[in-house]
């Protein structure tokens, strides 16, 4: 091999012990399919096969691999902001980290912030989604957690881990549970674990990590340089700070308490003696609600309709004390019949206002027995109370009589529901919207219906308008004098109109400059139409004057 | 023995008087009546109105859709006054919904007093209006059916006795043309409301609108029929204007039309 350096790979005298072309070619050819060298392999051995790791050239400045990263997490986020609607305002209420990194803060109007960024995705706040979750997770740390768990602010949980941290191996690997639990469920969280519940709550908020674990007692010192604002201050208090040039917990400690409580208020010193424990701070956890429930296993299967409608008679029975014990009542139940072969049959009902009477409750669930199919014998009932209502006690009857002698209708209202269906009971009330068709919508049976306005209106309408023909009318504002409808004429006697009802441009874009006018005819014979045109006579675009029959009046 | 079993004979037979008495005056069972307010209507009806906890059907004159419309006002406005006191509630049974609720706000039936009940066909309807009969909390019970055959209206009638609450039966006609009014029934009295020309106002426009309220039969009394005007904004009807007004009104109609 020559020295300095003149070694290049398939170089001539590299080949020394390298076998002919042809006696190559032959032994390849001997070889299986699968065995044979690449292509590659087999042409100009000088060109070295690319290094499948080499890295990519990078841009200028910065290495290549963090470069592309950025890029993809361009290409697939666009910054995210959430904003509500305060009057006028729309203010920005929280930002993904990208728009942070923008310079999009919570707070800032969302224009300006529109103004800041071109490609920003802009989505309304819900924050009663966001209360459902919090409140969901905190069911779910009082189930699996902790029997201490309650809701902290808009956006944060405090458990009690007292006496619980050792089922879950220590307080940091509940923390490490936690947040991967969180990631799962997709969210961010940061979790501080302390002596007191401020200090936790600064230090989950201003601690700056995603797991922060205070040993006790060493409050005072790891809060001192954080932000005043960690200390749940009222407004007017963190004003006043701002002023006396207060920014970190730690001013506050050697102040004195009595110039302190004048100047920032009373509340202020509560929250630092809260957040140094030296004031008690309750925590008032969630409690899960229980859906009532009674169950009763039977000694013999039953079959018989009586017999079952006595097993529906005694769960009821044992329900009622147990929701009066509770002060609830039934919107909705469930009857569930457990056979002799393991299949559970249901039964539902619902009660259009809570309710806790036995006899109207019985007579519901009559309504529905004969859907019940017992087989071999049903061996197990059990009742369960899937919505229910706060229902305190309310007053029989009034001593004055004449005060207004109002029925109470809900079981009557249930009864007819449990033959025609949740839906098949209904009020009609007003719609605000000119338009005859859209003027009404259904109401649940208890509700309280507006009436309409008092223009002339129909008993009758058809399902849909129907054409006329061969009408002889005057336009632009007078009724016809004679038209057919299903095949027969009709000559018009007296007419009142029009009243003139415009579209909705605001639901369909063919409703812009659409024009009804409505016309009240009598016909001769007594019968009085409600019939329109389209458009108002003068101007194209507001229709094809085609007249139509819309209602009939009595 | 004999004298037990006579005694028993005097007792059947005093019952089979009583009985007798209750089946020749049924308006004396039902005290409670309602008064149209018309003297020339209130004075042919049997007990002086229409009697609640009975059975009342109604039907269109014919079968067009606005004698159709006249009959649905009509029971409307009777169901709007036998609602009238406080809480009153009517049920109206339907199987389908082409009534205008705005409309019968017009007759004076508000929404606030109006449930409406949908049913799959007639046979549910008339179960539910049975419900909420025997219920006894609503004011009145209106249903509108085309089929109602005479074990129907004889059940309709016990439950409205039982539950004290009158029965307005709309008998809607079929697309056979049947009248819904030929078959028998145990109603306490049937109706038939047409629409009839109204009265002619001295400027141009439509009048209160007239109907032709025929009683075709009623239990205790005779048929009779009569031209009325139709329902104000409370549900009560009311005589024409004198007739010489009403010809010279409909002299000049045709020249007033439109």
């Amino acid at each position: 091999m020559p020295r300095g350096g003149g070694w290049r790979p398939g170089a001539r005298w590299a080949g020394d012990g390298a076998l002919e072309k042809v006696e190559l070619a032959e032994r390849i050819a001997a070889m299986p399919a699968h065995q044979r060298p690449p292509t590659r392999e087999m042409g100009r051995r000088s060109e070295a096969a690319e290094h499948p790791f080499k890295a990519m050239r990078p841009d200028e400045g910065a290495p290549g691999n963090v470069a592309m990263r950025l890029a993809v997490t361009q290409a697939v986020a666009r910054p995210t902001v959430l904003i509500e609607r305060t009057g006028q305002r729309e203010v920005i209420t929280s930002a993904c980290p990208h728009a942070r990194s923008l310079g999009l803060v919570p707070g800032m109007a969302a224009a300006h912030a529109r103004a800041l960024v071109g490609d920003l995705d802009v989505r309304d706040a819900e924050r009663d989604a966001d209360r459902a979750w919090i409140d969901r997770l905190a069911l779910h740390a009082v189930r699996y957690w902790t029997p201490g768990a309650s809701v902290s602010g808009d956006d944060g949980l405090w458990l009690d881990l007292t006496g619980t941290a050792h089922l879950f191996g220590g307080e940091e690997r509940f923390c490490r549970k936690l947040l991967r639990f969180l990631g799962r469920l997709g969210f961010t969280a940061n979790v501080a674990v302390a002596g007191t519940m401020g200090a936790a709550h600064a230090l989950a908020r201003y601690g700056g990590g995603r797991i922060a674990l205070l040993a006790p007692g060493r409050e005072a010192e790891r809060l001192a340089m954080l932000p005043i604002a960690a200390l749940r201050l009222e407004h007017a208090a963190l004003v006043a700070a701002g002023r006396f040039g207060l920014e970190r917990i730690g001013d506050l400690y050697p102040m004195p308490r009595g110039p302190l409580a004048r100047r920032l208020g009373m509340s202020t010193v509560t929250r630092l003696d809260q957040v140094l424990g030296r004031a008690a701070e309750p925590l008032v956890p969630v409690v899960p609600f229980e859906a009532p429930e009674v169950t009763r296993r039977l000694l013999e299967p039953i079959g018989t309709p009586e017999s079952i409608a006595q097993v529906i008679a005694d769960l009821i029975g044992d329900l009622v004390p147990l929701l009066q014990q509770r002060g609830l009542g039934v919107r909705s139940a469930v009857l569930t019949a457990v056979r002799v072969d393991a299949e559970q049959q249901r039964i539902a009902i619902g009660a259009s206002r809570a309710t806790r009477d036995a006899r109207h409750l019985a007579r519901m669930f009559a309504l529905r027995m004969d859907r019940i199919d017992p087989g071999l014998g049903i061996e197990e009932m059990r009742l369960v109370v899937t919505r229910s209502e706060p229902l305190g006690a309310t007053a029989a009857a009034t001593l004055l009589p004449a005060s207004g002698h109002e029925v109470d209708l809900a079981p009557a209202i249930d009864q007819l529901a449990g033959r025609a269906g949740e839906a098949g009971v209904f009020r009609l009330a007003c719609e605000e919207s000119d338009v005859p068709e859209r003027a009404v919508r259904r109401l649940a049976p208890l509700g309280v219906p507006q009436g309409w306005p008092k223009w002339q209106r129909p008993a009758r309408m058809l399902r849909r308008p129907e054409m006329l023909t061969h009408v002889v009318a005057l336009l632009p504002d007078h009724a016809p004098r004679r038209f057919i409808w299903r095949g027969k004429p009709y000559q018009v006697v007296a007419g009142d109109g029009p009243e003139r009802i415009h579209g909705e441009w605001w639901r369909r874009d063919s409703e812009l400059w659409a024009v009804r006018d409505y016309f009240r005819v009598e016909v001769e014979g007594g019968e009085r139409f409600w019939l329109f045109r389209r458009g108002d006579g003068v101007e194209p675009e507001t229709g094809d004057l085609s007249w139509y029959v819309h209602g009939l009046f009595g | 023995m004999l004298a037990a079993a006579t005694l028993a004979d005097a007792d059947r037979l005093r019952l089979l008087a009583e009985l007798r008495a209750q089946v020749d005056a049924p308006a004396s069972r039902h005290a409670q009546v309602l008064p149209f307010g018309i003297d020339a209507l209130d004075a042919r009806l049997a007990g002086g109105g229409l009697a609640a906890a009975t059975l009342h059907e109604i039907s269109a004159g014919s079968p067009t859709l606005g004698d159709d419309a006249a009959a649905t006002l009509f029971v409307a406005g009777i169901a709007a006054r036998f609602a009238e006191r406080p809480g009153g509630m009517v049920v109206w049974a339907i199987t389908r919904l082409d009534l205008y609720a705005p409309g019968l706000e017009q007759a004076g039936l508000s929404p606030d007093r109006l449930l409406y009940v949908e049913a799959r066909d007639d046979v549910m309807a008339l179960a539910l209006a049975e419900d909420a009969l025997r219920d006894g909390s609503f004011a009145a019970v209106i249903a509108e059916v085309k089929v109602a055959d005479q074990t129907a209206t004889r059940r309709l009638q016990l439950a409205a006795c039982d539950g004290a609450t009158p029965m307005l039966l709309l008998r809607r006609w079929r697309k056979t043309a049947r009248d819904p009014l030929d078959q028998p029934s145990t109603a306490m009295t049937r109706w038939r409301i047409g629409c009839a020309p109204s009265v002619r106002l001295p400027h141009p426009g439509v009048g209160r609108a007239c109907w032709s309220v025929e009683l075709t039969r009623q239990r205790g009394g005779n048929p009779f029929s009569l031209l009325l005007e139709a329902c104000d904004d409370t549900g009560r009807l009311a005589l024409p204007a004198a007739a010489p007004d009403r010809a010279f009104a409909a002299g000049r109609a045709a020249s007033q039309a439109a």
